[in-house]
This record gives C-alpha cells, sequence and structure tokens, in this order.
C-alpha cells in the first residue's frame, strides 16, 4: 500500500485523514483511489497537482509510477495568474 | 550518476563563445532588432492605482495622421473560466485598473513620437476607488476589495477578501513544545517591494502576417513561455506563434512572463505591418513585476544548549494586483535548514494595489531567511553561542524531512558552514564601529523540461542548439559540457540559442536550471553521437561494437579485444560521415530530477557612521556549494551578483509609493541600486558536493546567493551598531532614528 | 516639422543624419545612424550604459542632443576596438567574466577606456568611483573592477 500524506488545507476532504494507504501503482491511481473514497477530494485538489514522491518533487506528476513501499506528499499549488 | 573522473574541460574558465559581440557592441538585445515599415507601440497607462475603467473612447487617436492602430482590452478574446484571465487583464486591463501604470491602451503609429502623442487622444473617464498600498491596509475589516468575486484558496469561505490564498505545513506538537523550551524568541520581520533592476527594459517585434502567423523577438527568460502566454491571450494555437530570442540584457525572474508580447502582436494584426514595442525605465519600475513585499512573525524556541525543538512561522505576502505571491515557496523554506520536531507555518497571498509580482532569484526565499537567519542571530547571541555552530548544530543532512514531505539526498549545507568557519575573514579583526554578520540560505533549484541537439561538421567540430537564452555565460557551459563528452577542444564548440521552431521545447531560463538541465539534455545528446561514432569506428574496422570503446575523442579497440587498430578521432570518423551512414546528429530531451538543493553562507563585514546612519560593506564572502561548477568563473559571477542584489535589497531598495498608490521612485537616480563605489570585492568559495544525480555532479547556482545577504547585513549592522533592524531596508534615516532610540534608552 | 541635417564624426568617419530638435544622441545614434552597441537602460542619465566619448571627454549619450554634435568626434563601443584586435579593456572583461548579460558592457568599455586613457595607473578605488556611473546588476562589480585594473597593467607594460 502506497502512504499519502494529506496536507491540513486538504484534510476537510478526506475525514480529517492525515495519512492514507492506497493500492495503486502511478499518481494518477492514487488520485482515483483518494476520490472514489472520498467523493470531491480531487476537485478540491484542483488542477495543478505538484507531488513529492519519497522525496523527489513532481510538477507534473500523474503518470509518474508509485511502489507499495512508497510515500507521497501532496504540496499545495498556488499558482493562480501569472 | 555523478562520475568522479579527471576532466579536461569542466572546472576551466573558456572566454565565453558570445563574448566578442558583446563586448565590441555586435550583440543584439530586445531593443536591438528592427524591420522594414515597422511601427512604434506605446502603452496608455493608468494615472489611477485603483478604479474601474467606465468609458475609453479611442476614436481621436484612430483619427490622427499616422496612427495605424489602437487596441484596447475589448480587442482581446474573453479568457476561459481558468485561463489566462489575470495575465490578459494585466497586460490591458477590462473593467478596473489595479495599479498605477496599469495598461489600458495601446496604440502603433509610423514613429514613437506620434504613438505618444495618440496616446493623449485617447479618453478615458474613470471612477477611482480607495488604493490598497499595505498587508495592513489590504487585511483591514474595511478593505476596499481589489476583486469581489475572489475567494481565498485553501480557507473555508471567507466572502470577498484580499486573501488570494492560504497554506500551511505542520509537524508535530509546536505548541506543547514551547513549553519546553529554555528559550522562545518572537519576533516580527518586515521587507518592502523591490525590483529585479535588469539594466535591459523589456523590448519586442511583432509582426503578425496576413495568415495570423505570428512572428515574436523578443528579450526574454523563457522564449516558448512567450509563445505559450501570447498564444493563450491572443486565443491561438501555440504553433502559430514563433519566438526568436534576442540577447537578454538581465531578468533575474522579472522576464519570465509577458506585458509587451501579446500587444504588439495584436497592433501588428490590426495594421498589418510589424509593430516595435521598448519600455522605458520609468514604466519597467511602475509596470513589471517587482518582488514581494512581506511581514512574517515568527517564533523559535531551543534548548539552552542551543538545540532547535520548535518552530511557528506566519507569512503574508503581497502578490500586487493579481494573485501568486511567491509565499508558499517563502513557507516552504523558511524552516528547510533545520532540524525540527514541531513547526507550523503558514502562509497568506495578499493582493494589493501595486504591480503584479514577478519571480526574483529565489523567489520568497529571501524575505523568510531576513526572518530566520535574523532570529537565530539574536538566539545565539543570547545563548552565547557562536553562530555558525548554533547552525552546524542543528543543521539538516541526508535523510532529513523538509517540511513539506520529501527528504533531502546529499546536500553540502554542513560543508558551506564549515568552510565560513575556516575561512580568514571569519576570524579577521574589526575595527570600531564595525561588525560582523553571518547568514545561511537555502533554495530549491529546478529541473523541468529541456532539449537539446548536437551536430558534428565534417570537419569533427560540434554545433549545440538550445533553446534556453543565455543570461549570464551558459553558452559557455553548453560548450564545456560537449567538449568533455566528445573530448573536443572547447573553442571548437559553436553554441547556438535557438529560437522556438528550431530548439526543441525548453522551459524557462530560471530555477536555476539551466546548466543542470539543459546541460544534462546537452550531454545526453553528445551520448547519442559517441553510440554512433562507435558504431561508425566498428564498421570501418569491421568488428563488433562491443569492440570499441569511446575515450578522450577517439574510438579505439577495446581492452582485450584482440584488435590492433590505430584510435579514431572524433575528425577522422566525422571525416567519413557520407560512407558510414550520413550526418551525424545528436538530440535528446529530458524532464530532469533531482535538481540538488542548492546552501550557501555569506559573512558580511559593515561599519556603521553613528553620525549618519550610512552603513558601509567593507568585506564580504560568498560561500556556496555547486556541486560541480562547469565555469567557476560564472559560477563566482552568480554569487557576486546576487549577493550584491541582496545588498541592495538590505540597505536601500524600496518602492515608494504616495498616499494616491504613486510610485514615487520610479528612476535609478531614486531607487537607487548599489554602484561600484559602494562596495568592497567580493570573495567568492565554490564548495563542490556532487549532485549524485547529475552525470558532472551539477547543482543549479543562479538562485541561492541572493538568500543569505539581507540578514548577513542585518546582523552585521546589529553588532556594529547594537541595533537589531527587523525591517528593511537599513536606509541611512530609518537607522539613524534606531540609533537614536537607542542612545535615548 | 522639418528635420535638423547633421554632419559629426563618429568613430573616425564622417557621417550625416536627420533628426529632430530634442533627438538625443542615443536616439540618433541607434535608430537614424544604425549604431546599436550604445544601450539604454534608463535615458535619464543614471545608468551608463550609453556611454560614449564626446572630444574625448566621457559623456551619457542620453543627456546629449544629438544636433549639439554637429562638428564634434563621437567615439561609441563600435570604435573602440581596432580592426580584430580589441582594445586590452576588452580583452580583459572577456577573460575575467567581467560580462553576464552583457547589457551595460558597453558603457563600462567605453567608460573604462576614457578612464584608462587619462589615469593609466589607476588604484582600484579610483576604478571604483570613476564607474560608479554605471550600473550592472548581473556581477556585483567584482571581476569587472579586476579586469579594469588588469587592462590598465597590460597598457603599461
Ligand atoms: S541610458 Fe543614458 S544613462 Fe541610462
Ligand atoms: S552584465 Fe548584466 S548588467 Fe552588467
Amino acid at each position: 500500500m502506497t502512504a499519502v500524506v494529506i496536507p491540513n488545507g486538504l484534510r476537510a476532504h478526506c475525514e480529517g485523514c492525515a495519512r492514507v494507504e492506497v493500492e495503486a501503482v502511478s499518481v494518477r491511481g492514487v488520485l482515483a483511489a483518494l476520490e472514489a473514497r472520498f467523493p470531491g477530494f480531487g476537485a478540491a485538489l484542483g488542477e495543478n497537482v505538484a507531488v513529492a514522491i519519497d522525496g523527489e518533487v513532481f510538477q507534473d506528476p500523474l503518470y509518474e509510477a508509485v511502489a507499495p513501499e512508497s510515500e507521497l506528499h501532496f504540496l499545495p499549488a498556488l499558482s493562480g495568474g501569472r | 550518476m555523478a562520475e568522479d573522473r579527471k576532466y579536461r574541460w569542466v572546472g576551466t574558465r573558456p572566454i565565453r563563445h558570445d563574448g566578442v559581440d558583446k563586448v565590441t557592441g555586435r550583440a543584439n538585445y530586445g531593443a536591438d532588432f528592427a524591420l522594414p515599415g515597422m511601427l512604434w507601440g506605446k502603452i496608455l497607462r493608468s494615472p489611477h492605482a485603483h478604479a474601474r475603467i467606465l468609458r475609453i473612447d479611442t476614436s481621436r487617436a484612430e483619427a490622427m495622421e499616422g496612427v495605424k492602430a489602437v487596441a484596447t482590452a475589448a480587442d482581446l478574446p474573453e479568457q476561459r473560466p481558468g485561463g489566462a484571465t489575470d495575465l490578459s487583464n494585466n497586460i490591458l486591463a477590462r473593467d478596473k485598473v489595479l495599479y498605477h501604470g496599469h495598461a489600458v491602451a495601446a496604440v502603433a503609429a509610423i514613429t514613437a513620437e506620434i504613438a505618444a502623442q495618440a496616446l493623449d487622444e485617447i479618453e478615458i473617464e474613470y471612477e477611482a476607488l480607495a488604493p490598497v498600498l499595505s498587508l495592513d491596509a489590504a487585511l483591514a475589516d474595511d478593505a476596499p476589495i481589489l476583486d469581489t468575486a475572489r475567494r481565498a484558496r485553501g480557507m473555508d469561505d471567507t466572502g470577498p477578501t484580499n486573501i488570494a490564498a492560504r497554506v500551511d505545513f505542520s509537524r508535530g506538537e509546536p505548541d506543547q513544545a514551547f513549553a519546553s523550551c529554555d528559550v522562545v524568541l518572537e519576533r516580527s520581520y518586515e521587507t518592502q517591494t523591490v525590483h529585479q533592476g535588469y539594466i535591459e527594459p523589456h523590448a519586442c517585434v511583432a509582426d503578425t502576417k496576413a495568415d495570423g502567423l505570428v512572428e515574436i523577438w523578443c528579450s526574454t527568460q523563457g522564449t516558448f513561455t512567450v509563445r505559450s502566454l501570447t498564444a493563450d491571450v491572443l486565443g491561438l494555437d501555440k504553433s502559430r506563434v514563433k519566438v526568436t530570442p534576442s540577447e537578454i540584457g538581465g531578468g533575474f525572474g522579472g522576464k519570465t512572463t509577458v506585458y509587451l508580447e501579446p500587444v504588439a502582436a495584436l497592433l501588428s494584426r490590426q495594421s498589418g505591418r510589424p509593430v516595435k514595442m521598448v519600455m522605458s525605465r520609468d514604466e519597467v519600475f511602475r509596470a513589471t513585476g517587482p518582488a514581494a513585499a512581506s511581514r512574517i512573525e515568527l517564533k523559535v524556541g531551543a534548548t539552552q544548549q542551543g538545540q532547535l525543538v520548535a518552530a511557528t512561522a506566519r507569512l503574508w505576502m503581497e502578490a500586487g494586483a493579481f494573485p501568486g505571491s511567491p509565499v508558499q515557496a517563502a513557507a516552504m523554506t523558511i524552516l528547510a535548514p533545520y532540524k525540527l520536531d514541531h513547526l507550523f507555518i503558514e502562509g497568506f497571498d495578499v493582493v494589493v494595489t501595486k504591480p503584479k509580482v514577478a519571480a526574483y532569484r529565489a523567489p520568497g526565499a529571501p524575505q523568510a531567511a531576513f526572518a530566520m537567519e535574523s532570529l537565530l542571530d539574536e538566539l545565539a547571541q543570547q545563548l552565547k553561542i557562536d553562530p555558525i555552530d548554533l547552525r552546524l548544530a542543528n543543521a539538516v543532512a541526508a535523510g532529513d524531512q523538509l517540511p513539506y514531505g520529501p527528504r533531502y539526498k546529499t546536500i553540502g549545507m554542513k560543508e558551506t558552514l564549515e568552510a565560513a568557519r575556516d575561512h580568514p575573514h571569519y576570524s579577521a579583526p574589526l575595527g570600531e564601529n564595525q561588525g560582523r554578520g553571518i547568514a545561511l540560505g537555502f533554495w530549491f533549484n529546478n529541473g523541468l523540461n529541456s532539449s537539446a541537439e548536437v551536430y558534428l561538421t565534417e570537419d569533427g567540430t560540434a554545433v549545440v542548439v538550445t533553446g534556453n537564452p543565455d543570461i549570464g555565460g551558459s553558452r559557455a557551459s553548453m560548450a564545456i559540457l560537449c567538449a568533455e563528452e566528445l573530448g573536443i577542444d572547447v573553442m571548437k564548440v559553436r553554441p547556438i540559442v535557438a529560437d522556438t521552431e528550431t530548439a526543441g521545447y525548453t522551459d524557462v531560463t530560471g530555477g536555476s536550471r539551466v546548466t543542470f538541465a539543459t546541460g544534462w539534455a546537452v550531454v545526453n545528446a553528445c551520448r547519442v553521437i559517441i553510440e554512433d561514432l562507435r558504431r561508425r569506428a566498428a564498421q570501418i574496422w569491421e568488428c563488433d561494437l562491443e569492440q570499441v570503446a569511446f575515450d578522450d575523442g577517439r574510438c579505439l579497440p577495446v581492452e582485450g579485444s584482440g584488435l590492433s587498430h590505430d584510435p579514431l578521432s572524433v575528425a577522422e570518423i566525422a571525416r567519413k560521415m557520407g560512407s558510414t551512414g550520413g550526418p551525424i546528429n545528436g538530440q535528446a530531451q529530458l524532464s530532469a530530477r533531482g535538481a540538488g538543493p542548492g546552501f550557501a553562507t555569506h559573512l558580511c563585514d559593515v561599519e556603521v557612521d553613528p553620525e549618519t546612519g550610512h552603513v558601509d560593506v567593507i568585506r564580504y564572502t560568498a560561500i556556496q556549494d555547486a556541486g560541480r561548477a562547469i565555469h567557476p568563473a560564472y559560477v563566482e559571477g552568480q554569487m557576486q551578483g546576487g549577493a550584491v542584489q541582496g545588498i541592495g535589497w538590505a540597505l536601500n531598495e524600496e518602492y515608494l509609493f504616495d498616499d494616491e498608490g504613486r510610485m514615487e521612485n520610479a528612476s535609478f537616480l531614486d531607487y537607487r541600486m548599489p554602484v561600484a563605489s559602494d562596495l568592497p570585492m567580493i570573495d567568492t568559495v565554490i564548495v563542490e558536493v556532487p549532485n549524485p544525480i547529475h552525470p558532472y555532479g551539477v547543482r543549479g547556482v543562479g538562485e541561492t546567493p541572493i538568500v543569505p545577504p539581507l540578514a548577513a547585513v542585518a546582523n552585521a549592522v546589529k553588532h556594529a551598531s547594537g541595533v537589531r533592524m527587523q525591517s528593511l531596508p537599513i536606509s541611512p534615516p530609518r537607522l539613524l532614528a534606531a540609533l537614536q532610540e537607542q542612545a535615548a534608552e | 516639422m522639418s528635420k535638423l541635417h547633421v554632419e559629426t564624426i563618429i568613430n573616425g568617419e564622417p557621417v550625416e543624419f536627420l533628426c529632430e530638435p530634442h533627438t538625443s544622441l542615443l536616439d540618433a545614434l541607434r535608430n537614424e545612424v544604425g549604431l546599436t552597441g550604445t544601450k539604454e537602460g534608463c535615458a535619464t542619465g543614471d545608468c551608463g550604459a550609453c556611454s560614449v566619448t564626446l572630444d574625448g571627454r566621457l559623456v551619457c549619450s542620453c543627456l546629449v542632443v544629438a544636433a549639439e554634435v554637429a562638428g564634434h568626434e563621437v567615439t561609441t563601443v563600435e570604435g573602440v576596438a581596432e580592426a580584430e584586435q580589441l582594445h586590452p579593456v576588452q580583452q580583459k572583461l572577456l577573460e575575467h567574466a567581467g560580462l553576464q548579460c552583457g547589457i551595460c558592457t558597453p558603457g563600462f568599455v567605453v567608460a573604462a577606456k576614457a578612464l584608462l586613457d587619462r589615469t593609466p595607473d589607476p588604484s582600484e578605488t579610483e576604478v571604483r568611483y570613476w564607474l560608479a556611473g554605471n550600473l550592472c546588476r548581473c556581477t556585483g562589480y567584482d571581476k569587472i573592477v579586476r579586469a579594469v585594473l588588469d587592462a590598465a597593467a597590460e597598457l603599461r607594460a
């Protein structure tokens, strides 16, 4: 199971969980699993998701692979009107 | 993997390949380009900091002789939700103007004079609104709201607000942990709006053809960014826009967006002629991205022995007229260099009626480091611990987790601190009214997307084509990496910066990424060529590919292969290209991962004049981990330039606004940047802790150097004068007032 | 409005151009004569990017009215190197990496040459004060100052 660490700002959308374990092989799979468990989570996350997987930051991560022992952190995106 | 081997070119200091053109005046910058039949474009700017646009009448201007086009926001397509709305509204205001100098209309005419006169003929009726010129004003309960439809991201519905977004990070239980600390310091820090201060104003020429194709020549840090943003604003396919970079006269992050290009393209479409637009210095100050003003409330707790235990930070940053201050980066960096089991960081992006901020070298990090490094200096003094020892005792190392999740790999933080402690500067004697400050800086660095092509010529020299405008000598670094890989003379490599239809997609020159990421693409493109050269040698020798090795510019039989051919040099094989399979080209592209973070430690000595409050920087040493310095002279140059920009930020630079929101010092005379006579030599020490993921161990170097100086200077001023300045700049009147206050106490 | 006809010497050669009465020498050089090596950073005399010499005297060309150079001699950055031979100031700026973006470089070349023409053996402080009218935002001045001192030494040798 891949561990997903949820930032404070998003915990309201996943029943307050700080850490969620999901079964997935890619970031896309992680997002799908979260959405299945917490409907609306994806919308709260927004379009430009950045994540850190095992210490490495990915700005455009949808198809990046995750392993069962991976730890994934969402980085709050704060772009908005450049 | 960083390879440990002896290098022939990496680490040397060849003369840059574009150098002769730049010292003889032949190099063409943004404003140097011209096309036949070209018109001159000018922009009408708002005289109000905050107002509703009630009516625009351009008819008189349009009727003027010599005027060929007049444009307003009405000529731009409406943006879909989530599109380039803010950008579009920034380059031509639609319903409201949000800062003094905000573009409202544009004219193209046969001469610049006529265009300027035509601006006077445009009638605009405004309903003036109250300006919002500070964080306090923006956050006040009765604050005028810039955009009543906007809601704060990352917060429960707040109703209309000037807070555009909130972020936070946390770990442990800081509030409880403070209770167990021997000492807790709680301080507030402020910095003002400053400008990147590149010497070349923004400039472009745009030519929209009858078939709708747009060609742009401009000074930019990112040709592909200009292509993308211009296409977005004008509602065009990206393939309809071609961008050719001129030489660029500085940017520091400020030329990573567009101001003029879509407007020039629009005027060109309307007039059917090429349009040139060049900003004045006044326009650069008033209407291009400055760096964010900030307020940071910081609380840090430690043990008597100097172990950091807990910290909380609240950060507010001004985004200017539209959302997007670097507060997230500031929040991510502020506590990043130190081991802390308990922390809470909260950041707010706040809009005000000032120009929209743009990136400025390590955006957000200098303001954050000013706070943290000032507070640590105070803590060290209070605990009677050497400030370098205090930082060393709490320094992060490989495996430690950043406040926002990832873990550090190999980093050079401790190495820069140790190099500072061992540097003669740190023990040099100080005189009366003199003091020494130290400060540390951290920056993520970036990877992103790069492409590179390497073409071998028929005599075995090489052309390297990349898409990153060369802002500080990066062509030389590309050439060095190519020469090292192919084993040919660095001066026989010709590095080219190409347009968006010649180079493959490449992200901006920014994020300290060019030598790291684009250099890596060059290395990989060379390796494609090396494979091809080996294949050709095998063909010539009628042997297997595995029997051919490549080393130092030559193909040679693998040891033990039983072959006894004389080595074949790159040039020899290149001469045979026609008979061995045709042209020899290598291409590579990558999304570069693993940009190793940069760390720097700066030492600053100042002398304070107690009579005037004037601060003289008398000695300065910048120490930084470069991973591996490809061209050390340009690495030193980045360190020196960043340090001096930081010194300016600390001592003098700030935007001054009158009550109406008009910038009062929009000139180089009144916005005072450091000049040669203000400064000593800037000593540099390059520390090399190779970035393990990069083939040459490179880390970005361009941004980190501006992170430490704000606090290094402020700490030095404290030790020289006894006054701790928590608000920048430390200009003579402000310091004098603080000195007088201290004397009165 | 009729334009003024100006005859002058630029980089040793006779040049004629037309300009408005208020046109600056900087604009005339760049837009009328086609010498774009002289740069504009401010147009208010505060950055030195537009430095040229007028009868050997260092001036900001943005502050000089173009029509006033009639009958005088102007030297721009394009006139500093002799054919293939760079002036030592240019050569040393390259060797010391005294330029990053290079937009300030034409101004520094002209200003430093003007200094060395009159003061062959300047101190570091003299160099720093002479060049205080030339802004460089990229380098922090260190490598520029070293290059100028080195060029002075070479010229004396
Ligand atoms: S352009 Fe003349 S001094 Fe700046
Ligand atoms: S090298 Fe860029 S301003 Fe001097």
